[in-house]
């Protein structure tokens, strides 16, 4: 049958594009619209590397269909940094180097951007429990739990 | 493979009933899309129930709730009067899966997986839960533990699906709890779940209980027997001993990679008691 027709946006632009009804959002973001940002780790929800936000809520792109987001809000990692300017999360990452191989680090970044807009100074428990979707096989925990406390002073003091 | 939305609870059910292939509903896909991937489900037919306003909302109906088969653990978990009136349905919720999940993750797809290991199906049970099914037919009401026979078996005829649950009325001092046992702290299937519903009157005695136990048979059971264990007391040594041992004796567990025979049954017993002791506090201060 004939591909669905989708439009959609994504980081504030307008986007449409054609897909197959089991082509996950993660397939379309990658493979069709070229944004290679978030990764495919898992392709099961388990490991959080293709994290995204629709509609402002945090979500696995693996776990949606590419058909699903006709008239959403769509928000990668590539809508983080503004222009040459890292967002304070990206910043602090790197100061704290949170990040080996890097494959899992666009997820963490867009997970930790929606704990930090719903809770501005989380706890390193709050941290954990809210990050216990995204897998790292690299560094160990501590530094990204770091980087995520770090970047939420900055953060607060604006 | 087709994909459907459709916006009203009929076209729902003819979709399904007319589909000659084998036709799935996707609530919130944590499972389906996992399932699609591994080769598990091949659907030639995908219905996202999203777009029917009913599966998106949580109302306060006669005094009790209707919660929307496709509302999301995200969702309820911010719904603070549901979480104040069912505390132990949102936090079996919101222990399926990472935050990531529970954005997506709904109480309709949690029971329809058909899973004896499925966090919400106990809460929902021990709540007292009845499954507003749709199909061709109309519309009939399931009490929860009757949705689901065993693994992957679900009591719906084709074309039907779970459009929401209803939450009784809830008299004063009332509340509930779950709890589950996982190796870890996050991110883990139930290996043994407990859910416990209860009332008690103005001296603290419990007037009215429902525990249900989750991942120890082929489906979530509901111990009429343990309920009964604690009915009239205060949940003194006694009575939790009682519905420890009621509990125990409900069990009929498979040994596997997570849990043994031996060790599901011995925890089955002491999470009842906890998670009784859980709803019986929570209900004195309610």
């Amino acid at each position: 049958m004939a591909k669905h027709h989708i439009e959609t946006t994504v980081n504030g632009d307008a986007v449409e594009f054609l897909c197959e009804t089991e082509d996950t959002l993660l397939d379309v973001l990658r493979d069709t619209l070229n944004m290679t940002g978030s990764k495919e780790g898992c392709a099961s929800g388990d490991c959080g590397a293709c994290s995204v936000t629709l509609d402002g809520r945090l979500v696995c792109s693996c776990l949606v269909l590419g058909c699903e987001v006709a008239g959403r809000r769509i928000e990668t990692i590539e809508g983080m940094a503004r222009g040459e300017t890292l967002h304070p999360l990206q910043k602090k990452f790197l100061e704290h180097a949170a990040l080996q191989c890097g494959i899992c680090t666009p997820g963490f970044l867009v997970a930790s951007r929606a704990l930090l807009e719903r809770n501005p100074n989380p706890s390193d428990t709050e941290i954990r429990y809210w990050l216990a979707g995204n897998l790292c096989r690299c560094t160990g925990y501590d530094k990204i739990v770091s980087a995520v406390k770090d970047a939420a002073v900055a953060m607060r003091k604006g | 493979m087709r994909y459907e939305a459709p916006e009203t609870v009929e076209g729902a059910t003819a979709l399904l009933a007319g589909s000659a292939g084998e036709a799935r509903v996707l609530a919130g896909g944590t499972d389906l899309l996992v399932q699609m991937r591994a080769d598990i489900v091949d659907p030639a037919l995908i219905v996202d129930i999203k777009g029917i306003a009913e599966t998106r909302a949580v109302t306060e109906d006669k005094g009790g709730w209707r919660i929307g088969a496709a509302v999301t653990g995200a969702e309820l978990k911010e719904h603070a009067r549901l979480k104040q009136a069912w505390p132990g349905v949102v936090e079996a919720a919101n222990l399926i899966g990472s935050t990531q999940v529970q954005g997506r993750a709904t109480l309709g797809g949690n029971l329809c997986n058909g899973s004896p290991a499925a966090d919400s199906v106990p809460a929902l049970i021990a709540a007292g839960a009845v499954a507003i099914l749709a199909g061709p037919q109309g519309r009939r009401e399931l009490p929860v533990e009757d949705v689901m026979l065993g693994p992957r078996k679900l009591a719906l005829g084709k074309g039907e699906f779970v459009v929401s649950f209803r939450l009784p009325p809830r008299p004063p001092r009332s509340s509930d709890a779950y709890l589950r046992f996982i190796p870890r702290t996050e991110m883990d299937i139930a290996v043994v779940g407990a859910g416990v519903s209860l009332t008690v009157d103005a001296s603290g005695t419990i007037m009215d209980a429902r525990v249900s136990l989750g991942a120890v048979a082929p489906r979530v059971l509901l111990v009429r027997e343990a309920a009964q264990a604690i009915v009239g007391s205060r949940l003194e040594r006694g009575a939790q001993d009682r519905l420890e041992a009621a509990a125990r004796a409900a069990c009929a567990p498979i040994d596997d990679k997570r849990g043994t025979i031996e060790f599901r049954i011995q925890v089955a017993g002491v999470l009842a008691r906890r998670a009784a002791l859980i709803a019986l506090d929570r209900a004195r201060t309610n």
